[in-house]
């Protein structure tokens, strides 16, 4: 990239076109970077090539005919999006779902947590030059998205949380499937660890790379592991309890430096977290109760009643047809996403369909702080900076 | 209910009020959520009340969005979504903009981090920003026609 001005020491700076086809971009995520020689004086990150329209597309739907629609927002957390829509719903219609859905749905979310997190550290180990790290972590990925097709039929767009509860009751043997994999994952994340966090290359790469201080993330809105490595325990999970998180025993993790490498120690701490949290929903999980509120008109029935009593062949025509209709009024529900504060805002005009449906993107959110990370640091930092933001481009442009 | 009430709300209100009666024009409590209505022009300073002032410290601009009540006018309505970290505390700010005047204070100067939640607002509703210093649009390509999330723009686009 020597041009004829940087060869003669000229101050003259170029601009140069990361993206939007670069593998280190995690997707289609395109950063003008304006360098004086190999240091990044000015990054614009260009968005949009992947926006589809979710929001509008909700707005024509009807409440459960989106569920669907917010799998495909952030990809690597299916289950994640249709928790935090399923509550907006819920609280616009004032629904009491029962305590065994919600630790399944806890369980759920968990297992998406470690699965999200597997793979960043495996495709930021990948973009750092460590490529053994990535076939590990997707080894471990796999029985998750295992355990995730033997409950919803699905591995990855698994629509599983539905409004009231989930879509079905755990298949059999779930609990031993589980149980396997708790057992093996500590080792695991040893193993991964082993390989990382005293290695000199991986420290070189990131210690005191794209700092931050915590005053400026929180001015720029940003959340998640990214505010928590700058030392605020910040966690939707801890400070605006949902789905019963306050009954579960865990720890926030935090570092102070605030840099790539107190991101990924953070999110490595956070995967031992998920897997406890994990361990004690399956002790809390009855093997049997009811898996959806008690909702006629909401909540269609099931196969055997709709065959069986006319008002649940009614409420079931109903449902499919028209949908339900919640009182006007709004919901913000906000969960924690692996990548942050993940909100979901609804409003209602008391028809069946929603007036607006946004998405609080963490992704979207937290990629502003990019341009101040990299700020005189090399190019290769752009690479570690965008890495331990952790996007996901689905649900930066939505 | 899976989330509690705001039992904090009644200090939020008492707060505002106390700084400036004309700051507050409207109160909803709906399903444990708060929104206070602010009327437009004095938006930006009640924002940077509510981060300044110690009592309520609402440190963090989680989110803003917009919702189009077309066809009844003031058809938008801005909706701020602040938390405070400190306290473990939400609420909503909102405000309505015309449709034949859609135009208000950025809230860039209060959170830097408000840039990009209002370039969308922009590049999808048509509202335009005073004091953004970078109103561009961000989804959409730059030769795109027409804001796509109000309400009269047909979903599958226009051909």
């Amino acid at each position: 990239m020597t041009t004829v001005e940087t060869a003669i020491g000229s101050t003259k700076t170029m601009v140069l076109n990361m993206g939007p086809q670069h593998p280190s971009t995690h997707g289609v995520l395109r950063v003008l970077l304006e360098l004086d020689g190999e240091n990044v004086v000015t990054a614009v990150p260009d968005l949009g090539y992947l926006h589809t329209g979710i929001e509008k597309s909700c707005e024509d739907k009807t409440y459960s005919q989106a569920i669907t629609l917010t799998d495909r927002i952030d990809y690597l957390n299916p289950l994640g999006n249709n928790l935090v829509y399923c509550l907006a719903v819920e609280r616009l219609l004032g629904l009491e779902v029962p305590k065994r859905a919600q630790y399944i749905r806890v369980m759920m979310v968990e297992l998406q947590r470690i699965s999200s997190h597997l793979v960043w550290l495996g495709t930021h180990a990948l973009d750092m030059g460590a490529m053994t790290v990535m076939l590990y972590c997707f080894r471990e990925r796999e029985e998750i998205l295992k355990i995730f097709e033997r409950f919803a039929g699905q591995r990855m767009m698994t629509s599983y949380i539905r409004i009231g509860g989930v879509a079905l009751q755990p298949p059999a043997g779930w609990r031993e499937m589980v149980k396997r994999f708790l057992d093996v994952m500590p080792a695991r994340i040893d193993e991964y660890e082993a390989l990382l966090t005293e290695n000199p290359i991986w420290q070189g790469r990131l210690k005191g790379v794209g700092y931050l201080p915590a005053e400026t993330l929180i001015a720029l809105s940003t959340t998640g592991p990214g505010l928590r490595a700058a030392g605020v325990a910040f966690d939707n999970r801890k400070a605006f309890p949902y789905s019963s998180y306050e009954e579960f025993d865990f720890n926030v993790p935090t570092r102070t430096e605030s840099d790539c490498f107190a991101r990924y120690m953070v999110r490595v701490a956070e995967i031992r977290e998920s897997v406890k949290i994990v361990r004690q929903a399956l002790e809390k999980i009855t093997d049997d109760g009811p898996i959806k509120a008690d909702a006629p008109g909401i909540i269609p029935p099931e196969r055997e009643k709709m065959k069986t009593e006319m008002e649940a062949l009614i409420y079931h025509f109903k449902i499919f047809t028209e949908g339900f209709s919640p009182p006007p009024g709004e919901a913000f529900a906000t969960v924690e996403s692996p990548r942050g504060e993940l909100g979901c805002f609804i409003a209602s005009d008391g028809s069946p369909k929603p007036v607006r449906v946004h998405f609080r993107a963490p992704s979207f959110i937290n990629l502003q702080a990019l341009p101040y990370m990299v700020k005189g640091q090399l190019i290769a930092d752009t690479v570690a900076c965008i890495g331990t933001i952790d996007i996901v481009l689905g649900e930066v442009d939505r | 209910m899976t989330q509690l009430g705001n039992a904090n709300a009644s200090v939020v209100v008492e707060q505002l009020r106390a700084w400036n009666p004309q700051a507050v024009s409207g109160v909803v409590e709906y399903r444990g959520e708060t929104t206070i209505v602010v009327p437009k022009d004095l938006l930006r300073v009640a924002a940077e009340h509510c981060r300044e002032n110690r009592a309520l410290n609402f440190n963090l601009l989680s989110d803003a969005t917009c919702v189009d009540r077309f066809p009844s006018e003031p058809r938008f309505e801005l909706n701020y979504h602040l938390v405070s970290l400190a306290r473990r505390d939400r609420v909503r700010l909102r405000t309505s903009v015309s449709g034949q005047q859609p135009i208000i204070d950025s809230l860039v100067p209060v959170w830097p981090g408000a840039n990009w939640l209002e370039r969308e607002i922009f590049d999808l509703f048509g509202i335009h920003f005073v004091g953004h210093p970078d109103l561009r649009r961000i989804l959409l390509p730059d030769g795109f026609e027409g804001a796509p999330l109000r309400r009269d723009f047909p979903t599958e686009g226009k051909r």
